[in-house]
C-alpha cells in the first residue's frame, strides 16, 4: 500500500518542480561578544546551536581564518565540520557564541547578506548554474555587483586557464574537476574577502584533487583567506596554515597543519596511524 | 498538375491553419512552462488568464472602434493589446500578491501551489463571464485576406483554391516577433539571465545576490504578456469565447509537457507538433488522396483519422505517448 499522504504528488515532475529553495537563514540568539584587538579576520567564536528546534549539533566551537592564510575543518564523519561551517555562513540557528568578520559581528545576518558582507561560499553539491554557460555562471557570481566586473572575470580566467577555453560551454557539460573550478570561479566574482568551500574534492579523482588543491593555494596568494571544509585529512592539513579537528561538534584539536600531521593523538585517532 | 494540386489542397487544409494554430499554442506553451520553470508549479489558470487578456482586448477593440479608429486592413484589435497586456499584468500581480505570494512564504509544497492555481482558474473564468458573458463575440475586422481562394485560383490556374487569412498571417509574424524578443531576453540580459539562473538552481540564485520576488514579478509581467497576445490571436482567428480558452489549456499543457517542461525551445516545438497532429489527423484526406492515388484506388470515405469532435483526444494521446517513452519530454526539460 502506497502512503496516500506521502509526497507523491510533488514528486510528478509534470505538474511540480524540485529543486525548490533549501537555503534556510538560521536565527541568532546569543550575545555579540567585543571584538578582540587581535583577533582573526573571521572568527566563529564559541559557536553553540543546531538546525531549528533540533538539539544542538555545535557546542563551543571556534572556527577563525587570518587573512592570507588557509584554515581547514577536519574531522570524523558527523563530526560537524559542515555544520561548523554553515554556522559561520549564517544557515545555522545559533543559541551562543558569536561570529565576527573584521571585528564586526555579522551574527544575525542572513547568509545573502553576509555575501554582501563580503563572504563567498561555495556549497559542497549544486553549486553552479548547470544550464549556463561558464562564462554566465560567472555573470551571475557577480550579480550584485554594479562596477564593471571584466577585470575580475579575466582575473578567474588566469587562475583556472580550462575555464576560459570553455567559457561558452554549459556549465553542466564539464567534468567534476571542471565544475569545481566553476563553482569556486562563480565565488570569487563578487571580490570576496573571505572564501569558504565546503569539501571542494568531494567526488573527484586524487589527480584532479591535487590540482585542485594546487588551484585553491593560487587563489590564496592573490591575498583572500580561505576556510575550508575537507574529507582528504591529510592532504588538506598539508596546504593549511591553521587546522581545526572537530569531533562531535567540538574543538578538539586545532594547530598548525604541520603540527596536526605531527601530533601523534590526532594520528592515531583519525588519520590512521 | 494533381500533385500541385494535392499539395496545394493540403497546404490550405492543413499547414496554413496548422501553423497559426501551432504559434497560438506555442506562445501560451511558452508562457505556462515559464511559471514552470521559475516559480516551480503547472500554472492552470493560465487558460483563463489568455481569456481575461484577450476580453480586455475585445473590450477595447470595441471602444476603439466606436471612437472611428481604424488601421485598416489591419485588425484594430492589435491597436488594443498593449492595454490587454497592461490589464492583464495587474490581474496577475494583484493575483501573486494576494494569493501566490501567501504559499511562497509559507515554502509551501509545488503541488499545492498547483492546486491554488485551480481555484485561481475559476475565479478568472469567473471575472471574465461577469464581464463580457459567456457567449461568441466577434471584434476582427480590416481585411479579411491575404491571399484569397479566388485570386489564387485565377493566378495559378490550378483547381484547387488556397486561401491564407490576414489573421493567420498576422498570427504567424506576431509569434515570431515575439518569441525572438524572449529568446533575446532570456539569452542576453541581465534579468533574464537572472531568472535562468533562479529557474536552474534557486539556492545558488540567492547566494549570488538575485532578489526572488523581483524575478518572480518579471515572469509574471512576461507571461501575462504572453497570454494576452496568445489569447487575442486565437480568438482573432478563431472567435472570442471564454469557454473555449479553458479548454486550450489541455493542447497547450501538452505542447508544453511534450516538449519539456521548463524548455522554451520545447515548447515552441511541442505547440507546432500538437498543432499539426490536431489538424492533420482530424482533416479528412480524401481530396488529398484522390490527387495523388490512380482512380481505381481512390478512396471512397473521406478518410477523416478522427472527427472534430475528438480533437483533444489527440493532444492527449500525444501527451501520453510522450510520458510514456520520455518522461522528461523531447528536448529534455530538467535533465540537468
Amino acid at each position: 500500500m502506497s502512503d496516500p499522504y506521502g509526497d507523491r504528488g510533488n514528486k510528478d515532475r509534470s505538474i511540480t518542480k524540485g529543486g525548490s529553495s533549501t537555503l534556510q537563514a538560521g536565527r541568532y540568539s546569543g550575545q555579540p561578544g567585543p571584538a578582540a584587538s587581535d583577533e582573526p579576520f573571521l572568527i566563529g567564536s564559541a559557536m553553540t546551536g543546531g538546525y531549528g528546534k533540533g538539539p544542538d549539533i555545535l557546542h563551543d566551537c571556534t572556527i577563525a581564518v587570518e587573512k592570507g592564510e588557509i584554515a581547514v575543518i577536519v574531522g570524523p564523519n558527523g563530526a560537524g565540520k559542515s555544520t561548523a561551517m554553515k554556522a559561520v555562513f549564517g544557515m545555522l540557528d545559533l543559541r551562543g557564541g558569536d561570529v565576527r568578520l573584521d571585528g564586526e559581528s555579522i551574527a544575525s545576518l542572513s547568509p545573502q547578506a553576509r555575501v554582501v558582507k563580503g563572504m563567498g561560499f561555495v556549497p559542497q553539491t549544486q553549486n553552479i548554474f548547470t544550464t549556463m554557460t561558464v562564462e554566465e555562471n560567472l555573470e551571475m557570481g557577480a550579480f550584485i555587483r554594479k562596477d564593471d566586473f571584466r577585470g575580475t572575470m579575466e582575473q578567474v580566467y588566469d587562475l583556472f586557464p580550462i575555464l576560459k577555453e570553455k567559457r561558452r560551454q554549459k556549465a553542466g557539460e564539464l567534468s567534476g574537476g571542471q565544475r569545481q573550478q566553476v563553482a569556486v570561479g562563480r565565488a570569487l566574482m563578487t571580490r570576496p574577502k573571505v572564501l569558504m568551500l565546503d569539501e571542494p574534492t568531494a567526488g573527484v579523482s586524487p589527480i584532479v584533487m591535487d590540482e585542485l588543491f594546487d588551484r585553491i593555494i593560487e587563489v590564496a596568494r592573490t591575498g583572500i583567506p580561505i576556510l575550508m571544509v575537507e574529507q582528504n585529512a591529510r592532504q588538506a592539513l598539508e596546504i593549511a596554515d591553521k587546522g581545526y579537528v572537530l569531533v562531535q561538534g567540538c574543538n578538539a584539536h586545532s594547530g598548525t597543519g604541520q603540527d596536526l600531521l605531527a601530533d601523534p593523538e590526532v594520528r592515531r585517532s583519525f588519520l590512521g596511524g | 498538375m494533381d500533385a500541385l494540386n494535392a499539395l496545394v489542397a493540403l497546404t490550405n487544409f492543413v499547414i496554413v491553419p496548422a501553423v497559426a494554430y501551432g504559434s497560438q499554442l506555442a506562445l501560451g506553451a511558452l508562457g505556462v512552462t515559464l511559471v514552470y520553470g521559475i516559480l516551480r508549479f503547472s500554472n492552470f489558470a493560465h487558460g483563463d488568464t489568455m481569456a481575461f487578456g484577450a476580453m480586455i482586448v475585445v473590450l477595447v477593440t470595441w471602444g476603439l472602434q466606436g471612437a472611428g479608429v481604424s488601421i485598416d486592413p489591419l485588425p484594430t484589435a492589435l491597436l488594443a493589446i498593449p492595454f490587454g497586456i497592461l490589464g492583464t499584468i495587474v490581474l496577475v500581480l494583484i493575483t501573486d500578491r494576494l494569493v501566490y505570494r501567501f504559499y511562497r512564504a509559507q515554502k509551501a509544497k509545488p503541488v499545492i501551489l498547483v492546486i491554488v492555481s485551480m481555484g485561481v482558474m475559476f475565479i478568472m473564468n469567473g471575472i471574465v463571464r461577469f464581464i463580457i458573458g459567456p457567449g461568441d463575440q466577434r471584434f476582427a475586422d480590416g481585411e479579411r485576406f491575404i491571399v484569397s481562394a479566388r485570386d489564387f485560383k485565377e493566378w495559378s490556374g490550378l483547381a484547387e483554391p488556397l486561401a491564407i487569412r490576414t489573421t493567420q498571417g498576422i498570427t504567424v509574424v506576431t509569434a515570431v516577433i515575439v518569441v525572438a524578443l524572449l529568446f533575446w531576453f532570456l539569452g542576453r540580459t541581465r534579468t533574464g539571465k537572472s531568472m535562468r539562473a533562479y529557474s536552474d538552481n534557486e539556492d545558488l540564485a540567492l547566494l549570488s545576490g538575485i532578489n526572488p520576488e523581483r524575478v518572480v514579478m518579471v515572469t509574471w509581467i512576461i507571461v501575462a504578456a504572453l497570454a494576452t497576445i496568445a489569447g487575442t490571436l486565437y480568438g482573432l482567428d478563431k472567435s472570442f469565447k471564454p469557454f473555449v480558452y479553458f479548454q486550450l489549456l489541455l493542447p497547450i499543457f501538452a505542447s508544453a509537457i511534450v516538449g519539456g517542461l521548463g524548455n522554451p525551445l520545447g515548447a515552441i516545438a511541442g505547440g507546432y507538433l500538437i498543432a499539426f497532429a490536431e489538424v492533420a489527423i482530424t482533416y479528412p484526406l480524401k481530396k488529398v488522396l484522390g490527387y495523388l492515388l490512380p482512380e481505381s484506388l481512390a478512396p471512397d470515405g473521406l478518410v477523416q483519422l478522427l472527427s472534430t469532435d475528438y480533437k483533444f483526444a489527440v493532444s492527449f494521446v500525444i501527451l501520453l505517448i510522450v510520458l510514456l517513452f520520455k518522461p522528461t519530454g523531447l528536448f529534455d526539460g530538467r535533465a540537468h
